[in-house]
């Protein structure tokens, strides 16, 4: 059974099956597995069995690439031209995108085959999916647990086989932490490698998109056709595109590992850190050598984060007023009345609480206490993470400090919500890419060991990951009442 | 410290956020314990710190020529306003 997409791939190419015939079968996974997962906001059937066959089309002339005929998702953060695009959100629930982002009409000229819109954390602002105006994901291994978030919906998707390949964003771990709460491959890039032109805008400085897949494979060849300059966004970055499947053979000796202290600590919980433990031994096996690596300002990276990001935050929600686009209240006595019960409606209760503390944060006479103190923290913490790279090629942590946990567990907490971040913050603040692949089970529940790298160092962190899933079958688990592949 | 409901209304106020009086005591609560976090960057020694501006060193905001690059989609755009007439964003009367 073809369980990647580079396996999907090969099997297209050998004449197996058709991306019609895939593109079908991921839609009858879809609908039967919506009612008790809740992954998808949208599903677009003949639109995808249309690309699908032209996909085919595209094969029979001779010019399809790895992506092409390969059915997938697209976290409903993406502009997706002439279809809903909600940002899990009431305030876009009736927005129809006029145009596609750059990350979607990269991976369509690729041949990828679009079969719906994933659900998320209300404007990609939660850590389990639970504040999506559309209801909470459920995690494929245990319904009763949330999948993370803000990305729940792509994780829980690959998760379940729906599809091998679901986009992704991370603004503090969104990619990052689903994957490592459903078992599957998370990779949030560089920022400014991958476009955010059409993508949904949480925290400017922080947002990047990325994938999640099965194995770190499919994750190079998916990040092959999205990343490169974009003069859209004017903090793309203009630097070469390595060939990312061509560099998962380097090998691992000789590789420096540094493991960060600061993760290994408090509220860690055993049952994570034992198999993190464990990858960290594999890598070792496989040649790479380990020292222990100490990152002084890292602790202060989630008050940090609920500065700037609420801060950046609340100046790009400022844009959803009522007027040209998305919800608007009935009978406004004035324009003041349009915009505050228009956004008051059409916002759910954690978008407004970040929307909140961002203009507090921003409010005048508060401003150098807090949003130029944070910008100050974060310069430290991303100076530790410079002289760290000086030492080591990798850093490597848990990417959570617990599996899934309980729908409704954390919600009535911010702080404990927030904190399920404190691993995967750090990487957004200083800009770097990173990844989570699975490395084993705490009970019946998955767990990702995260590893970091230096600026543009993707195809360094996807070789590292790849080596080990050569080595491990972990990413190939899948829950439960769910296939084990795609064909 | 501590944020009032009467705090929160203000914030709202200037986030264009209409708060009922019960909600406005709750995120006074959890503004309170976020900020309360938020002061453990007092902690930091960042007197000689630059306040970091751009995640990539030397990344500088690129500009380009204030040109027009595509056509006027106005109808398309339009077909996601609450409401349009001959071409026209309709809001509430904003002068009397």
């Amino acid at each position: 059974m073809a369980a990647t997409l580079a396996q999907l791939s090969a099997g297209m190419a050998a004449g197996k099956y058709s991306s019609v015939e895939l593109t079908r079968a991921a839609l009858g996974r879809a609908e039967a597995a919506q009612p008790g997962l809740n992954a998808l906001i949208s599903v677009v059937a003949e639109a995808a069995l249309s690309d699908a066959a032209a996909a085919d089309a595209r094969r029979a002339a001779g010019q399809a690439g790895p992506l092409t005929g390969i059915p997938m998702v697209h976290k409903d953060i993406f502009c997706t031209a002439g279809v809903l695009t909600t940002c899990g959100s009431k305030m876009l629930s009736n927005f129809v995108a006029p145009y596609d982002a750059t990350v979607v009409s990269r991976l369509k000229d690729a041949g990828m085959v679009m079969i719906g819109k994933a659900n998320m954390d209300e404007f990609a602002m939660g850590s389990s999916n639970e504040t999506s105006f559309y209801g909470p994901v459920k995690n494929p291994w245990d319904t009763r647990c949330v999948p993370g978030g803000s990305s729940g919906g792509s994780a829980a998707a690959v998760a379940a086989r729906l599809v091998p390949v679901a986009t992704a964003t991370d603004t503090g771990g969104s990619i990052r932490q689903p994957a490592s709460l459903c078992g599957v491959t998370g990779l949030k890039p560089t920022y400014g490698r991958v476009s955010r032109y059409g993508m949904i805008a949480f925290a400017s400085s922080l947002d990047q998109a990325g994938t999640i897949t099965v194995s770190a494979e499919d994750a190079a060849l998916t990040l092959q056709a999205m990343a490169g300059f974009d003069p859209r966004d004017s903090t793309s970055v203009d630097e070469p595109v390595p060939d990312y499947r061509a560099a998962l053979d380097t090998p691992l000796a000789g590789l420096k590992i540094g493991i960060l202290t600061e993760f290994f600590g408090e509220g860690l919980q055993p049952e994570v850190e034992a198999p993190v433990r464990a990858a960290l031994e594999q890598f070792r096996k496989l040649g790479a050598s380990v020292k222990e690596v100490s990152l002084p300002s890292l602790p202060l990276s989630v008050p940090t984060y609920y500065v700037v990001a609420p801060a950046e935050c609340s100046s790009n929600l400022a844009r959803f007023d009522g007027v040209r686009f998305g919800h608007r209240c009935e009978s406004p006595k004035d324009l003041q009345d349009l915009y505050k019960r228009s956004r008051a409606e059409g916002f759910g209760a954690e978008v407004k609480r970040r929307i909140m503390t961002g203009t507090y944060v921003l409010s005048a006479g508060y401003y150098d206490a807090y949003y130029l103190k944070a910008q100050k923290v974060r310069a430290l913490i991303t100076e530790d993470f410079r002289r760290a790279f000086g030492e080591v090629d990798l850093l490597l942590g848990p990417t959570a400090p617990t599996p899934a946990f309980g729908l409704g567990d954390k919600t009535a907490d911010p702080i404990t919500m927030y904190l399920n971040d404190i691993y995967t913050i750090g990487a957004n603040l200083a800009g770097l890419p990173a990844l989570s692949i699975p490395c084993g089970f705490a009970g019946k529940l998955p767990v990702g060991v995260q590893l970091i790298g230096p600026h543009f160092g993707e195809a360094r962190l996807l070789a590292a990951a790849h080596r080990y899933q050569l080595e491990t079958d972990w990413h190939l688990k899948a829950p439960a009442g769910f296939p084990e592949g795609f064909a | 410290m501590t944020l009032t409901p009467q705090q929160i209304q203000n914030i709202a106020q200037l986030a264009r956020l209409d708060l009922t009086p019960k909600q406005a005591s709750a995120y006074a609560a959890s503004l309170t314990t976020i900020m309360e976090m938020v002061g453990q960057l007092e902690a930091a020694e960042t007197s000689n710190v630059t306040p970091m501006a751009h995640p990539l060193t030397g990344q500088v905001q690129r500009l380009r020529p204030d040109a027009v690059t595509s056509g006027n989609q106005r109808e398309l755009y339009q077909r996601n306003a609450p409401q349009v007439e001959a071409g026209l964003y309709l809001v509430p009367r904003v002068i009397e």
